[in-house]
């Protein structure tokens, strides 16, 4: 059985300029459980790409759409879930920005620099509409384990910011 | 904080002194128009001091190494200035540090772009 977990959860509207706020949230719920500074700043870092991945690719940056962020507080980890209401995408299918080709593409990084920053990275359909991102970083190191997605996620433009 | 981009010319080389946060949106847009400006005066050997960057984001990533695959098609050298921690990490994990040519003192580039 899942131990407890504390949930802080904040909604944004999708602008651009709402992602501070998430940011902010992230690193404050990430210093309370006594992450290092470095460590604090690959949760910060990574709940900003995963917002604005949700704002611009999943919710097309639509005003009138929401992006659900909810931080799950747990004694040995933080488990932060993204959802959007846009229409998915298979992180399996997003290019490698370290391939040869892609070294000087200008784009194609933001799930990538997530995935780097978290111990744990997948991406679901969300039982109430939209995508969910959901992250897991732990408090003490962990050897990732998150090259996972499921394979019925969204985004058919392929982006990740 | 937003992005600022002042530009001042040292010798033949024109400084491009960013500061506050490079991410998606207005700060992108913004950095791109002041160097393709640049690019535009005929200025092609620009240095971009990133030393007052709080913060850049996978497109401010992105940003850079459009800036530098622009300026290199000019002929010209876009070289990188007084990285903070965070932005040296970021192009690591990226792969990119080998990419730039990445300086630590003003006055070395400006003269790097001379011997050039």
């Amino acid at each position: 059985m899942q131990p407890e977990a504390s949930v802080i959860e904040v909604i944004l509207e999708s602008n651009l300029a709402n992602v501070e706020r998430a940011e902010a949230a992230a690193r404050s719920v990430a210093a309370k459980m006594g992450f290092d500074e470095e460590r604090e700043f690959h949760v910060e870092m990574a709940v900003h790409e995963a917002v604005i991945n949700a704002i611009h690719h999943g919710n097309k940056e639509n005003a009138s759409k929401k992006v659900y962020i909810r931080f799950l507080v747990f004694a040995d980890r933080l488990e932060i879930h993204v959802r959007d209401e846009g229409q998915g995408f298979d992180p399996a299918t997003l290019p490698d920005p370290l391939a040869s080709e892609n070294i000087l593409s200008d784009s194609g990084r933001g799930i990538f620099l997530v995935r780097k920053f978290m111990d744990e990275f997948r991406v679901e359909k969300s039982p109430a509409g939209g995508t969910d991102v959901i992250m897991v970083k732990h408090l003490t190191t962990r050897i990732q384990s998150n090259q996972g997605g499921t394979g019925r996620e969204h985004e058919g433009n392929g982006a990740s910011g | 904080m937003s992005m600022k981009a002042m530009v001042r010319q040292v010798d033949s080389v024109t400084v491009v002194d960013v500061s506050g946060r490079i991410t998606l949106g207005e700060a992108c847009k913004e950095l791109r128009e002041v160097i393709r400006g640049e690019l535009g005066k005929g200025h092609k050997n620009l240095l971009l001091n990133l030393g007052d960057v709080t913060y850049i984001d996978s497109s401010g990533i992105g940003e850079l190494v459009s800036a530098f695959t622009a300026v290199s098609n000019q002929g010209g050298q876009l070289k990188l200035l007084h990285l903070t921690k965070k932005v040296h990490d970021l192009l690591q994990i990226t792969k990119l540090y080998t990419v730039f040519d990445v300086r630590d003192d003003e006055a070395e580039a400006i003269s790097s772009f001379k011997a050039a």
